[in-house]
């Protein structure tokens, strides 16, 4: 377990994907995927819709279970071993596009819920911490409310919150904004900026180009299961390689 | 629209709405008189009632009789129900053949079951988390007062229950116990895990194909052909466990269908937070699961305590039993009217509270509107 290069890797690798690949029965969904996420790196993901950007980051704290290839999160291999699924998942959040809060607990509950159960923290300090969160959001005052009571905006950034309450090395972000009317994106988009000026790690797959180039490290571009290209922000928008990607952006971008 | 206030635009403020919005005459009109077939058939129900409702008053409450010894003293000092029947077979109603001299036993039980009930349906109860451990004792409780044979309490053979006794024995058994067996089932049912689905799923689907009546005489018949012989083994609580699993079955496939109503995100997101199967099932899936299935779970507890009447075919004398052996009592012959309205009114006053119940739950768990 120790070898000493294995902790260097641990150190500055957030995550790393070799050769993976995946199939719902006989259909390929994702075709020999290979990624390596630096600690403190963002990277924003986009693609047309059905090209397997959600199987792909689902697989990364295995909502999903790949067939083949190996995915080491925090220097700990996805396998079948429910141990390692555990540990990965204490350390990867997850934020989903339909929100996914518990709409019998209120907000505040939602926020404990992970650490009181999974981390054992004690309810009174897992309450500080999520008010914490839920300042940081910018929403303390709706603590006590129920997720139904509350706008979608609002819902979205208790999700976050929520997932920071766990304490996570990794946020991985599935359309995040894309449930939401147009006034709530930037209240959502903001929370993630917000996110990204502390160091975390993240992955995020969104079609908000402008959140992209503002903190986005690396853009990866997905189609039809595979990585079809992958470049810093301003590079990838003046300048992209593949005519998949240009097609892909004159349709995003052209209107 | 002569007094209407103007005001600036965005100054307006909120006014309370106008009179004939609220109060009761607003119901009236809304629901009785607001259109013209409305009104028709208003009219119509009234003119209805003052056809039948003397009648009836008459029968069961101006000419009926409450104190006599037989049904021809009954019919000379009243031409309407003969209550005094009921009377008389008051304690026979209540207790079955229970002994005289133990009834305080059923009465003890009967106030330590309230008292168990209310933690369990009222969240608000002081000091409710010890309330739930008496609660949770209360079945060995009861049943150790109701049988006796230990801590010199003096043995009952269950053949004696009978009545009201018998029925609430066995309906807030089945109760008590096929929520929580449904619950697993129902979980059971809908796991990964091949074995364990397998199992369920045969369970209730053979359960739930075979009518109630023959479950009951298995019990009372063929279950001591299956028994090693020489072990006697209670037919009341055979038939207990019958009418649990028989109900368990509907019971979790209620519940499966609150399971399957959840969007799959929940489970996602409990996944996604680390959370274990059972702490998942136990904190998020199951809490909304069991809410969406109120109606359906409450459907299943009526129908349950109502079934309780098909002991008759095994020969034990519940509430509907005791009233047709009593109505062939040749003091009291042919009073079969006042007979079946008290049961009736005895299984409506049950039903309708837990039919109740499950509406006031309802409405505490609703937590805002759904999205
Ligand atoms: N459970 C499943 N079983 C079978 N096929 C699936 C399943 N989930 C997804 N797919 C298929 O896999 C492909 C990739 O799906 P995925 O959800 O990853 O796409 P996506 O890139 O996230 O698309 P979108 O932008 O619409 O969210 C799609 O063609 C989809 O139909
Ligand atoms: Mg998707």
């Amino acid at each position: 377990m120790a070898k000493p290069d294995a902790n260097k890797k641990e150190s500055e690798i957030a995550i790393e994907v070799l050769q993976m690949n995946k199939w719902y029965g006989e259909f390929h969904v994702l075709k020999n995927i290979n990624l390596t996420v630096k600690r403190g790196e963002r990277i924003v993901i986009c693609g047309p819709s059905g090209s397997g950007k959600s199987t792909m980051i689902r697989c990364m704290n295995r909502l999903e279970e790949h067939q083949q290839g190996h995915i080491y999160v925090d220097g700990i291999e996805l396998t079948n071993d429910l141990k390692n699924i555990d540990a990965i998942r204490r350390e990867v959040g997850m934020v989903f596009q339909h929100f996914n809060l518990f709409p019998h607990l209120t907000v505040l509950e939602n926020c404990t819920l992970a650490p009181i159960w999974v981390r054992k923290t004690p309810k009174r300090e897992a309450e500080e911490i999520a008010m914490k969160y839920l300042e940081r959001v910018k929403i303390p005052e709706q603590a006590l409310k129920y997720p139904g009571q509350l706008s979608g905006g609002q819902q979205q950034r208790v999700a976050i919150a929520r997932s920071l309450c766990m304490n996570p090395r990794i946020m991985l972000f599935d359309e995040p904004t894309s449930a939401l009317d147009p006034e709530m994106i930037s209240e959502v988009l903001d929370t993630m900026i917000d996110l990204a000026s502390t160091g975390m790690t993240m992955l995020c797959v969104t079609h908000e180009m402008g959140f992209a180039r503002k903190v986005a490290d690396r853009v990866i571009f997905m189609d039809g299961g595979e990585i079809i290209e992958e470049n810093k922000p301003e590079e990838f928008f003046t300048n992209p390689q593949s005519e998949r990607t240009k097609l892909f952006l004159s349709q995003i971008l052209g209107h | 629209m002569s007094d209407a206030k103007s005001y600036e635009p965005g100054h307006h403020p909120s006014l309370p709405p106008p009179k004939n919005l609220v109060g009761w005459q607003r119901w009236v009109w809304d629901n009785l008189f607001g259109t013209v077939t409305n009104t028709i058939l208003t009219l119509l129900s009234i003119y209805l009632l003052y056809l039948i409702l003397p009648g009836i008053l008459d029968y069961f409450i101006f000419d009926a009789v409450v104190n006599a010894s037989s049904r021809a003293e009954c019919a000379e000092l009243g031409s309407g129900a003969c209550w005094a029947f009921i009377g008389d077979r008051f304690s026979v109603f209540i207790y079955g053949f229970y002994p005289d001299e133990l009834r305080w036993r059923p009465n003890l039980t009967f106030i330590l079951l309230i008292l168990a009930l209310i933690p369990v349906l009222y969240d608000n109860t002081p000091f409710r988390k010890y309330g739930l451990y008496f609660s949770l004792a209360f079945p060995i409780i009861a049943a150790i007062l109701m049988v006796g044979g230990v801590f010199g309490l003096e043995q009952v053979d269950t053949r004696l229950f009978g009545g009201v006794l018998l029925t609430i024995v066995i309906g807030v058994t089945g109760i008590t116990f096929s929520l929580p067996l449904g619950i697993i089932l129902a979980l059971g049912r809908y796991s990964n895990l091949p074995a364990i689905k397998v199992v369920c799923t045969v369970f209730i689907e053979f359960i739930r194909g075979v009518p109630l009546i023959t479950l009951l005489f298995v019990a009372s018949t063929m279950l001591s052909y299956f028994l090693p012989p020489g072990t006697n083994f209670d037919l009341l609580l055979r038939v207990l466990i019958m009418v649990t699993l028989f109900a368990s079955a509907y019971m979790a496939e209620v519940i499966r269908g609150g399971l399957q109503s959840l969007p799959k995100g929940q489970f996602e997101a409990a996944d996604a937070m680390g959370l274990k199967y059972w702490q998942t099932m136990r904190l998020i899936i199951l809490p909304q699961a069991l809410k969406i299935s109120i109606p359906g779970i409450v459907n299943t507890f009526i129908g349950l305590y109502k079934d309780t009447t098909l002991v008759i075919v095994i020969g034990m004398l519940d509430v509907l039993g005791v009233a047709k052996s009593a109505v062939s009592d040749p003091v009291w012959n042919g009073l079969s009217v006042e007979i079946y309205v008290f049961v009736a009114a005895f299984f409506f006053v049950c039903c309708f509270g837990m039919s109740r119940y499950s509406m006031y739950l309802e409405n505490k768990l609703h937590t805002g509107h759904k999205r």
